[in-house]
């Protein structure tokens, strides 16, 4: 067969998203591939300029729909650092047990599609089942389900819901047991390991070059979390240890996400039963000083970056947002070019596309 | 009283009853026209005119009882996939008899839905695609016997064992499906309808030749190509349990076959939309859905008559009720693995195909051979 183009995208099952994957295919054999992004365009970074430094929490949380908690958590780290506004440290911990809950949340809906990718509906079911338990604690603690609206700059909203350690602790062993019937389920599939081992090779060099962080660059043998190596909050505290995997294919990507969770399950148990008493918000500035602030967080989807100038007045100069998927999928060439047209989705799938922040 | 006597004697009684008016009325006629009233009747009533009659009734017949199966199939699949799922599956249409009438409400919305063209396909391969994936799926039905006298025959012997060669006639038809795949594919003048058409083509080569193989061993066994002989021959013991390999393989290649689950690589939704279906829409791909679980329903039959005995069970149900139990209960495995297994790729379906199923119908092959040889069948 003649090599042709195939667009993949924008609208496509594989793509969990608006963007198009242009693959130059050989019969079956992938040669060339070319991501194309920015069909979700929402301009957030200049919405963000006319509105108060409170007004632009809810919109932080749209930029990613699997996991909007860590992208406001992020926005009022940066704004603290501009505005040196000090957090509470019952606030810290209710922050980090809701972040870890959204990690597990997102993590689950990223498996649950990377099941469906690959043919498996029964994990898709079994795992957005599952996610419900999270999202019912995060709606406990926010009143919200998916975009929560929850960090406030100098600490959180609300305080946590009565009854919430001991229904955080029951959620983590709970998911516990759930991940290793996952793991039954997936990895006792020769069907699933067959799909996934050496797929997707992604070499170390090439991961640190192209600038993928992240599970993907875990997986690639790389220890970087900024959990540990640039600690934030009160990670410090807690002891914890990032999963990483040697073999850099689309198993490793599978095996780090699901070490991750079981890595979250202990970050949740530690931070809810440590948390201490007293305030969980002090009250911020309404305007910032001028200068900037930068926040780093480690996303489910790889390093979170934002920087913030401020002007004086009570909104924000300028808003710059790195995307870790816009950065990720620019290493999809390098995965994609010489294996089978079967293994976008799970090459794909791999990475826990998230357009919403890719195209902000 | 086989199919056959019991659709003669219905067109013989009808066709006497329409010619009690038919020749009264010829006697009220002016003599010239009565006269070609009465030899209308007399052909009518002739027995090659009745047999013909018989053997269309007979093959409407047993159209039905697969359609019927079909409506059943999709609803099994639904439930047991909604059990498996944590949800009911189809629910209120019909909620008397646990959402039965759900298929025929999606038929009926397919039914009135358009039928589009793309304006740059291939209209004459377009439209037979469909045509030739359903009548070859039917033809193969037509040969498959629900029970010692159930079947498509064309005398009233009791003791007839219908076509000689029905079996093979069953697999030559069964596999004529991925052609029109290809055309299907091809025709629709769309990358992911070739690419899914071209798979299916490779996919065929991996499971066809295993599948044939096993089938071997069954006509060794048997001593014959007809399924009447073959069921007979499994009165004492079924020829799943010698052949337990064997099964095993026709069971995995019959999943490769009807495209069911871990082999529907033709129609991967995940990375070809909906492979070479994606252009069809309307009754034609209603057409496709409903014969896939049609080739679905004639693998679990194939499978009960060549390796599961058949009709043969304990004598309180009749013989049909008896062959349709252990179709269900193939297409269910079936499906179970449907549900629960990842898609394999294509180069992967080749290594199964080549390097796992067809040494195993080999072995299954030589156990065949040598239990014939050992005079045990």
């Amino acid at each position: 067969m003649a090599e042709m183009w195939i667009n993949m995208g924008p609208q496509h099952p594989m793509t969990h998203g608006l963007w198009n994957l242009r693959v130059k295919v050989d019969g079956e054999t992938i040669v060339d591939a070319q991501p194309e992004v920015g069909y979700l365009h929402r301009g957030i970074e200049k919405l963000v300029e006319g509105r108060t430094y409170t007004q632009v929490i809810p919109i932080t949380d749209r930029l990613c729909y699997g996991s909007s908690l860590t992208w406001s958590h992020l926005y009022c780290l940066t704004a603290e650092n501009l505005m040196g506004v000090e957090v509470p440290p019952r606030a810290e911990y209710i922050r980090v047990a809701a972040i870890e809950m959204q990690r597990i949340a997102s993590h689950l809906m990223w498996l649950a599609a990377y099941a469906a990718d690959l043919g498996l509906m029964l994990g898709f079911i079994y795992t957005m089942r599952d996610r419900e338990i999270f999202i019912d604690l995060l709606q406990a603690m926010s009143g919200s389900r998916l975009t929560y609206n929850y960090p406030r700059i100098g600490g959180v909203a609300h305080d946590v819901p009565p009854n919430f350690e001991r229904d955080a602790l029951r959620a983590c062993s709970y998911m516990e047991k759930k991940l290793k019937e996952y793991e039954d389920l997936f990895d006792g599939s020769k069907v699933f390991m067959m799909r996934n081992v050496d797929v997707g090779l992604l070499k170390k060099e090439d991961a640190m070059n192209l600038g993928v962080t992240g599970p993907p660059l875990r997986a690639s043998g790389v220890k970087y979390d900024l959990r540990k190596d640039m600690p934030y909050s009160i990670y410090p505290e807690l002891n914890f240890e990032p999963a990483t995997h040697p073999d850099g294919d689309c198993y490793a990507r599978y095996k780090v996400r699901m070490d991750e969770m079981y890595t979250s399950c202990k970050l949740i148990r530690q931070a809810v039963q440590k948390m201490p008493k007293g305030k969980w918000r002090v009250v911020a500035p309404r305007n910032a000083p001028v200068g900037t602030g930068l926040g780093r967080v480690e996303d489910p989807r790889g390093e979170g970056v934002m920087y913030l100038v401020g002007d004086g007045s009570d909104r924000p100069y300028r808003l710059k947002i790195r995307s870790p998927i816009f950065v990720t999928v620019s290493a999809a060439p390098k995965m994609l070019i010489g294996y089978k047209l079967a293994d976008v989705v799970a090459i794909m799938g791999g990475l826990d596309m998230c357009i919403g922040e890719t195209d902000r | 009283m086989n199919l056959f006597e019991f659709c003669y004697g219905l067109i013989h009684w009808l066709v006497d009853l329409v010619n009690n008016i038919w020749y009264r009325l010829g006697d009220w006629l002016p003599w010239w026209f009565g006269d070609f009233f009465t030899a209308v009747g007399d052909f009518a009533s002739s027995h090659g005119h009745i047999a013909v009659m018989a053997i269309l009734l007979e093959v409407l017949i047993i159209i039905i009882i697969a359609l019927i199966n079909v409506l059943n199939f999709i609803w099994l699949d639904r439930k047991y996939m909604g059990r498996m799922f944590d949800f009911y599956g189809p629910y209120y249409v019909g909620y008397r008899i646990g959402g039965w009438l759900q298929n025929l409400a999606d038929g009926m919305k397919l039914f009135v839905k358009e039928i589009i063209t793309p304006a740059k396909a291939d209209r004459i391969g377009f439209f037979l695609a469909p045509v030739i994936f359903v009548g070859s799926s039917f033809l193969a039905l037509a040969t498959i016997p629900l029970g010692r006298q159930f079947y498509v025959g064309t005398n009233a012997d009791p003791l007839s064992t219908g076509v000689e060669a029905s079996a093979l006639i069953a697999f030559a038809f069964f596999a004529i499906a991925p052609f029109s795949i290809l055309i299907a594919g091809w025709s629709s003048n769309n990358k992911y309808t070739l690419i899914g058409g071209m798979r299916s083509a490779a996919q065929m080569m991996s499971y066809e030749i295993p599948m044939l193989l096993t089938v071997a061993s069954v006509f060794l066994l048997a001593g014959s190509f007809g399924f009447m002989d073959i069921v007979d021959a499994q009165h004492d013991i079924w020829f799943g349990i010698p052949l337990f390999l064997g099964l095993v393989t026709f069971i995995v290649c019959l999943a490769a076959e009807v495209e069911i689950q871990p082999f529907d690589l033709p129609e991967a939704e995940a990375e070809l939309v909906e492979g070479w279906t994606t252009e069809y829409c309307g009754m034609r791909f209603g057409l496709f859905m409903m014969t896939s679980y049609l080739r679905g329903y004639i693998g679990g039959a194939l499978a009960t008559a060549l390796f599961l005995g058949g009709w043969h069970g304990p004598g309180f149900l009749p013989d049909p009720i008896w062959f349709l139990i252990k179709a269900y209960i193939v297409f269910v495995l079936i499906e179970w693995a449907r549900w629960s297994l990842p898609r394999v790729r294509v180069d992967q379906i080749l290594n199964i195909g080549w390097k796992r199923l067809l040494p195993m119908a080999i072995l299954n092959l030589m156990v065949a051979v040598l239990l014939k040889t050992a005079g045990w069948f």
